[in-house]
């Protein structure tokens, strides 16, 4: 686990974060807990958010993604930890005095309001000239797209339109940092889909410090340059979303970051795993398990390859399981075998439809051998293994 | 049902935002605005009791004024023969109307919660002008048509059905009409929250699985409604125990019950000590139906809370 | 089933409007007496409701009430509710209990209450005293809608309204009040309506000093029948039929009957 120690996020960041000359951390989370009566939301996170970077929070219903996100708003406060914005100890300023836009996952928009006051409302409470609001107010609704619609009541816009209403009134401010909760969760898959490219590149243009909070593994490796995947109030581990998705450190995040198998077996030496009897080389990694000891191996779907059995290559060769074909899922553009081998759970082999074209034709039924090249093997923890 | 999807992120939100075990608690101006409305109820509708309590124990004397004083005469006098058989009677005729009132009306609601808006509107608001209405004016309506000189028996005469108009009121029935009209509103307002969540789908699963509409409406409605129907119930028996004017122009003294009787100790027989000693007594029953209700009603909100743990 | 329905409806029109057709009819007969059937409508015993000075009195001594009335139950009502709602605070069951039992309790109890209150501080007859005693027993109208205003308010609102700057005062000027105010308003029309057909609070409280309507009507029901009093029911039952209508295109009447707030 990597919540006792400080995680910093410019280390093995993504290009963009290591091509900047000077990075400094806009938002500072250090050793943060929040409980509910006897659950933990929130439990001794710190992080590090560099300035100008896309954020997410990753992981299931009930991690504390959303009650960390509340705890930075201001919505909430912590049992313990300290929180810091642009170098402020901001931990115990009430959410109307913090420099934060937020989106909300119902969005949230006054509905007694027009679009134009929903917009403007952040700045008339500021106290704002009136003609500064007016003008501000127009920049934003090009800046989203809604040019024309100031006037319109928002029961009167669509689910798309409301989200940009949304967007444009949490940025009226300038926020130092920009807060998105779930922001995509009431809107049809097709739409959101094409919002969240658009998001992403307006916060690239804005260059403004955004967290993200979300369950969608798509959406977060879409719009991120950093994913904090969490389970269970813990951050589970933290990095560029390329690097999470190839090099998962847990079965947790294997899982949740993307499908995949995961093969119980034990040590066999060095770099080798024995899995239902038979040996898997890994990549050779830095620690050493003690012969005999439960490892876990993660290998993705789309790595995987199928072997028809019987024809020249050694049965008894590495990195390979027999096993019988249960199911075929066929979607078209790719396909999904399912493989039995005699573990819990069945094997997933995905390919491409050409890869389907060029090779045999596969049925319930039939024998097949999986075989999972050596450098698709990721080790991960697995604590959860019983 | 949606009490099992709810998502664990949605139990995060509910959980208290601003206030809580650690929070910043109760701002200064929070705490006046509850407080000043409390005092305002504490005065002048708490304090009110204290004083009843006390007066219960005045001595009445000619002229229509009380002295302070320690007697028991009110409180005997409420306990003599005369004044607990009036009790029981207001005890039975109000438990009566209230099983006929809650018998009628929640077939009604439940028809009236199944209905398109466009229909439902208009019901709903004859059932709230019908509550709204002064128990003088219903009072008055309803000896109009049981009276002699017109309603009812004019019609059946008129129709040939009847020799010569005859007069219903004042009258046992006439009193348990009238309290059924002023308590069938009530009823039906006290069961359509209830009544209006059951799903739509868990009828029409029953009637899929072969149960006709009406044996659904027996076998699932009524049964997953009990509660709700033993609180309508005790409501409603509370409310037609305090009715005043029905049972002083549709009855004879006999069928008063013990609200007609504090208004008329009140004030046209001057004497407050007694009215106030027989208000504790149906404050005490009252508030008893309530506890009862609320706790019903607790008791079914923590069988809930319970399906959503599991 | 559809029979039963059918059956179940029509009873309940029959029976609750009926008698006020039968009033409707006696209205309109131009006879002094009542007498079936009806030889001769007229409408003049409307007219006498506006011209007999003692009748005017009855009805400007019932608005004298209601007006004020409902306003001192929603002025009860609203900071309560919002306290309520907003903080949560401990033994939250135990103050909306107080604002919840006036209403459920015998009003007669309130009434008997209310007369020995004021007997006790020595002012005894005064219209003040009604519309005090009205407001508090029908604070419990406005609490109650209020109440369920304020739970139909998407909680992020407001929150949104924090984050966008707004302190406790603001955001409840900017937002939380103008999202309540079709709840206050019925609120305050239905305290209105129920203070304006109220008898027995305001006959025990004031009854001999200060005719209301309910009063005047009983008093005059007592020497005999008009068709004056025919005449004011239906225009009490019109008032309130007009104001519920208004209420039912203002909001959802469902809604504000409870219909669809889920206690989960």
């Amino acid at each position: 686990m990597l919540t006792e120690s400080e995680i910093d996020l410019r280390t093995g960041a993504s290009e963009a974060s290591a091509t900047e000359s000077s990075v400094t951390e806009n938002l500072v989370l250090e050793r943060v807990t929040r409980r509910f009566g006897s659950v933990v939301a929130v439990d001794d996170v710190s992080l590090q958010v560099p300035s100008g970077q896309l954020v997410s929070f990753l992981g299931p219903s009930g991690c504390g993604k959303t009650t960390l996100l509340r705890l930075i708003a201001g919505l909430d406060n912590p049992n313990a930890g300290t929180i810091r914005l642009a170098g402020e100890d901001i931990t115990k300023r009430p959410a109307h005095q913090r420099d934060i836009g937020m989106v909300f996952q119902s969005l949230a928009l006054f509905p007694h309001l027009d679009v134009r006051r929903n917009i403007g409302y952040g700045l008339k409470i500021r106290r704002t000239e009136k003609a500064v609001v007016a003008t501000r107010v127009a920049e934003l609704l090009r800046l989203v797209d809604l040019d024309g619609l100031a006037d319109r009541q928002v029961s009167q816009l669509s689910g798309g339109q409301r989200q940009r209403v949304a967007i444009a009134r949490a940025l009226a401010r300038n926020p130092a940092i920009f807060l998105l909760d779930e922001p995509m969760s009431a809107l049809d898959a097709n739409l959101r889909e094409s919002l969240q490219v658009e998001l992403r590149l307006l916060q690239q243009q804005l260059g403004i410090t955004t967290i993200m909070v979300t369950h969608d593994q798509r959406e977060a490796m879409t719009m991120s340059d950093v994913i904090v995947v969490l389970n269970q109030g813990r951050i589970e581990q933290v990095g560029p979303p390329l690097e999470v998705y190839r090099s998962p450190k847990t079965a947790f995040t294997a899982k949740f970051l993307g499908a995949t198998n995961l093969l119980r077996g034990r040590s066999a030496g060095r770099a080798s795993v024995k899995i239902e009897g038979r040996l898997f080389d890994v990549p050779p990694t830095g620690d050493f398990r003690a012969v005999g000891a439960d490892m876990t191996i993660s290998a993705r779907p789309a790595d995987a390859e199928l072997e028809i059995v019987g024809s020249d290559s050694d049965d008894r060769a590495p990195n390979r399981l027999p096993g019988t074909v249960s199911f075929v899922r066929d979607l078209g553009a790719t396909f999904e075998c399912f493989v039995d081998v005699g573990l819990a759970e069945p094997i997933v082999v995905q390919g491409g439809s050409r890869d389907l074209a060029s090779g045999p034709r596969l049925a319930r039924g039939d024998v097949v051998r999986v075989h999972f090249p050596m450098a698709s093997c990721v080790v991960v923890d697995d604590p959860e293994r019983v | 049902m949606t009490v099992v999807e709810t998502p664990a992120d949605t139990v995060e939100l509910t959980e208290p935002v601003i206030h809580d075990e650690d929070g910043p608690g109760m701002s200064w101006s929070g705490r006046i605005m509850l407080m000043v409305p409390t005092l305002v109820l504490a005065v002048f509708f708490l304090g009110p009791f204290a004083l009843m309590l006390r007066t219960s124990f005045y001595r009445r004397i000619q002229g229509g004024f009380y002295e302070p004083a320690f007697v028991l005469e009110s409180w005997s006098r409420l306990g003599s023969d005369f004044y607990i058989d009036r009790a029981l009677f207001s005890l039975r005729i109000c438990l009566f109307v209230a099983a006929v009132t809650v018998m009628f009306a929640f077939p009604f609601t439940w028809f009236l919660t199944r209905m398109k808006a466009r229909y439902q509107v208009p019901l709903l608001i004859m059932i709230l002008a019908a509550l709204t209405l002064s128990e003088v004016i219903v009072a008055f309506a309803w000896d109009l048509i049981l009276g002699r000189a017109s309603g009812i028996s004019n019609i059946m005469v008129w129709l040939g059905l009847m020799s010569e108009p005859q007069s219903y009121t004042p009258g046992y029935w006439a009193v348990c009409i009238g309290l059924a009209y002023i308590a069938f509103p009530y009823c039906v307002l006290t069961l359509y929250p209830a009544l209006s969540r059951i799903d739509r789908e868990l009828t029409e699963a029953s009637e899929t699985l072969g149960a006709s509409p009406l044996r659904t409406f027996f076998n699932v409605v009524v049964p997953l409604s009990r509660t709700n129907l033993v609180a309508a119930f005790l409501m409603v028996f509370v409310f037609t125990l305090g009715s005043y004017i029905i049972g002083q122009v549709l009855g004879r003294p006999e069928h008063w019950t013990l609200s007609v009787f504090i208004s008329d100790q009140a004030t046209y027989n001057s004497n407050v000590p007694f009215a106030a000693a027989i208000a504790m007594f149906l404050t005490a029953v009252s508030l008893a139906i309530v506890g009862v209700t609320t706790w019903l009603g607790s008791r079914q909100g923590r069988a809930r809370q319970k399906a959503v743990a599991v | 089933m559809r029979l039963f329905r059918f059956f179940v409806i029509s009873a309940v029109v029959i029976f609750l409007v009926g008698p006020l057709l039968v009033v409707g009819v006696a209205s309109l007969n131009a006879n002094q007496f009542l007498d079936f059937p009806v030889t001769e409508f007229s409408g003049k015993w409307y007219g006498a409701l506006l011209t007999d000075p003692q009748w005017r009195a009855s009805v400007s001594n019932s608005l004298k009430i209601a007006v004020p009335g409902a306003g001192l139950a929603v002025l009860i009502a609203l900071p309560m509710a919002y306290a309520l709602h907003q903080w949560r605070p401990r033994f939250s069951g135990v103050f909306m209990a107080l604002g919840v039992l006036p209403f459920m309790l015998p009003p007669v109890i309130s009434a008997v209450g209310a007369l020995v209150l004021w007997n006790e501080i020595g002012r005894p007859g005064q219209i003040e005293n009604v519309i005090i005693a009205h407001g508090v027993f029908f604070s419990t109208v406005p609490l109650i809608t209020i109440s369920l205003g304020l739970a139909g308010i998407d909680p992020s609102i407001q929150e949104a309204a924090t984050t966008l700057g707004a302190d406790g005062r603001r955001r409840f000027f900017t937002v939380t009040f103008p999202l309540l105010v079709p709840s206050i308003v019925t609120g305050y029309v239905a305290a209105f309506v129920l203070s304006l057909n109220e008898y027995i609070i305001a006959f025990m409280v004031a009854g001999f000093t200060v005719e209301t309507l309910p009063i005047k009507i009983f008093n005059s029901l007592r020497y005999g029948f008009t068709p004056t009093i025919a005449a004011v029911s239906i225009v009490f039952t019109g008032i309130s039929l007009g104001v519920l209508t208004m209420l039912a295109r203002f909001g959802s009447l469902e809604r504000l009957l409870g219909a669809g707030i889920s206690d989960t």
